[in-house]
């Protein structure tokens, strides 16, 4: 449904039902935290922000319509090669019964089984990821911030330290006289 | 399969789960109706003027009334609407305000190391967060899909300023779970036991925290009010500005029902607080030999009595700032979330971890 809805906004509502229906998943198999973790990273902070982009963004839906059919051989394969691996993969697992999965390995909660390996065993390779995106981030942040000359803008330390003093004067004229 | 069904809490048996599950809407539902009244007449209060005091005895029936009109309106939708999405928003709203409460310990249950909760989870907190989460989605696609002007400006302010106070309101509960180590809400309950000093809104068996979580508990209230859209943060359906923000072209029952989502809310979050901060179910007191004889059952109640009492009292704070305070500026509002509340909630996390670490409480 996330690429069959004519509409982009409700693609992307199928995309949330989706990352929705794995949390579900996860949950099913026993890895609460990270079904948690999924529906908070992804449903309501990513997906939100890709749907603001799309309602944002007027499409054109004809003209998204016109590379459909060159692009669809390309479509069909990778949907195939996919297909394929999903049924191969599940007869293997019905074969080998490697169903009994553990959701917490050496750990009482799957939280801690998470932060064994993450911040224990791979912290080194944790601490780079970190770091590649802090580079993006600033990276984005340097390419797109421009500081025009000219703009009026708020300097929120000279709102919040005016005074009465400096707003106010107060006068008191006696009547028939000016200021 | 089995940790799901471990989580149903003390009764696992499907019809228990069910009638726990409509015990707990009767009463959201009936609390709610009298809860907004309460809203009202304070509101009334602070403005010298009577509030609704027609319908049964000082207005105590105001809520059924308004129900009932609801109900009976003819249900409108604009004609460049987009169907689907603007009757699903307001359901989605007030389920997803259903369905948080499920995680809510709301009294000690009568076996000892039990409590009173639909499902008693070991994620809960995040559970919590998760769904709380999900409410930006109900506004954004009621706004969307009014195809108007102004329930659009509504929802994009609405996504932007629950998307960024959800962040900081993250962190403060990362200082809890420190606090806690545990991300079962009953174990956070149970945690602040023994006295209000050791709530964790005061965290006096840990004992410098105070400086630390008592802000925070200020800092989660002032969010909490930016999460449910209240004022005076509820630029989202600025009456001045947005005429309602995202519910403009909403009436008769949808917009019955996002009302109810919100007020749900409303109170979701004043129960987050008192499970969070405030000791959930606990008495300021411990009151040890005293209850002693109690029958496990009246020890129930009364837990559930604080419990209430908690929540009451959070919703009247709520109830004042609307009443009191003016609406803040959408420039001032990003800058509070981003840039103050953000960085003090991350140097929070830091200290406490810090604090967890080198004395060890947890380990």
């Amino acid at each position: 449904m996330v690429i069959a809805a004519r509409n982009p906004v409700h693609s992307v509502l199928f995309l949330i039902l989706a990352f929705f229906t794995s949390a579900g998943l996860l949950v099913l198999i026993g890895a609460e935290f990270l079904a948690m973790l999924l529906v908070v990273v992804y449903v309501g902070a990513v997906a939100v922000l890709f749907l603001f982009v799309v309602m944002m963004l007027d499409v054109d839906f004809v003209e998204l319509k016109q590379g459909f059919l060159s692009y669809l051989p390309f479509g069909l394969l990778v949907g195939a090669v996919f297909l394929a691996e999903i049924v191969l993969a599940s007869f293997a697992g019905l074969e080998n019964h490697v169903s009994t999965f553990d959701a917490s390995p050496g750990a009482e909660t799957n939280a801690e089984a998470i932060g064994q390996v993450m911040y224990t065993q791979y912290m080194l390779l944790f601490q780079l990821a970190g770091i590649v995106l802090l580079i993006s981030m600033i990276g984005a942040i340097v390419l797109t911030l421009r500081h025009r000359p000219g703009t009026k803008r708020q300097s929120i330390a000279h709102q919040t330290a005016r005074r009465r003093s400096d707003a106010f004067d107060l006068k008191d004229p006696s009547s028939g006289q000016g200021i | 399969m089995s940790n799901l069904i471990e989580s149903f809490g003390d009764f696992t048996g499907f019809w228990m789960v069910l009638g726990q599950i409509a015990l707990f809407t009767l009463v959201l539902l009936i609390s709610i109706a009298f809860l907004l009244l309460l809203d009202r007449k304070i509101w009334a209060g602070v403005m010298m003027r009577k509030g609704p005091n027609v319908v049964g005895p000082f207005g105590l029936f105001q809520s059924f009334a308004d129900f009932g009109k609801f109900l009976l309106k003819e249900i409108v939708i604009p004609a460049g609407a987009n169907k689907t999405v603007f009757i699903l928003a307001p359901i989605l709203t007030c389920t997803l305000a259903f369905v948080a409460w499920a995680a809510i310990p709301v009294a000690p249950g009568t076996v000892s190391g039990t409590s009173w909760v639909v499902s008693n989870l070991n994620v809960g907190v995040l559970y919590l967060f998760a769904i709380s989460s999900l409410g930006v989605y109900g506004i954004i696609m009621g706004g969307w899909a009014s195809n108007s002007k102004y329930p659009f400006l509504g929802a994009l302010r609405s996504a932007a300023q629950m998307v960024s106070y959800e962040v900081s309101i993250g962190f403060i509960i990362v200082t809890v779970i420190l606090l806690t180590g545990s991300m079962n809400l009953s174990a956070i309950v149970e945690n602040q036991s023994g006295g209000f000093w050791n709530w964790h809104l005061f965290s006096f068996q840990y004992f410098p925290m105070i400086f630390v979580m008592f802000p925070m508990f200020v800092m989660f209230f002032i969010s909490a009010l930016a999460e449910t859209n209240r004022p005076p943060f509820d630029l989202p359906e600025a009456e001045s500005e947005l005429v309602a923000g995202y519910q403009v072209e909403y009436g008769s029952t949808p917009y019955l029902l996002f009302m109810l989502g919100e007020y749900l809310n409303i109170v979701l979050m004043c129960a987050m607080m008192t499970v969070l901060f405030l000791g959930g179910w606990h008495g300021p007191f411990a009151l040890g030999d005293v209850v002693k004889d109690w029958p496990p059952l009246l020890l129930s109640l009364s837990g559930l009595f604080w419990f209430m009492l908690k929540i009451l009292f959070f919703f009247f704070m709520f109830a004042m700032v609307k009443a009191i305070v003016p609406r803040y500026r959408y420039d001032q509002l990003m800058r509070l979330g981003w840039k103050i509340f953000l960085p003090t909630s991350l140097a929070a996390v830091l200290i406490v971890a810090g604090y967890v670490v080198y004395t060890g409480v947890q380990s």
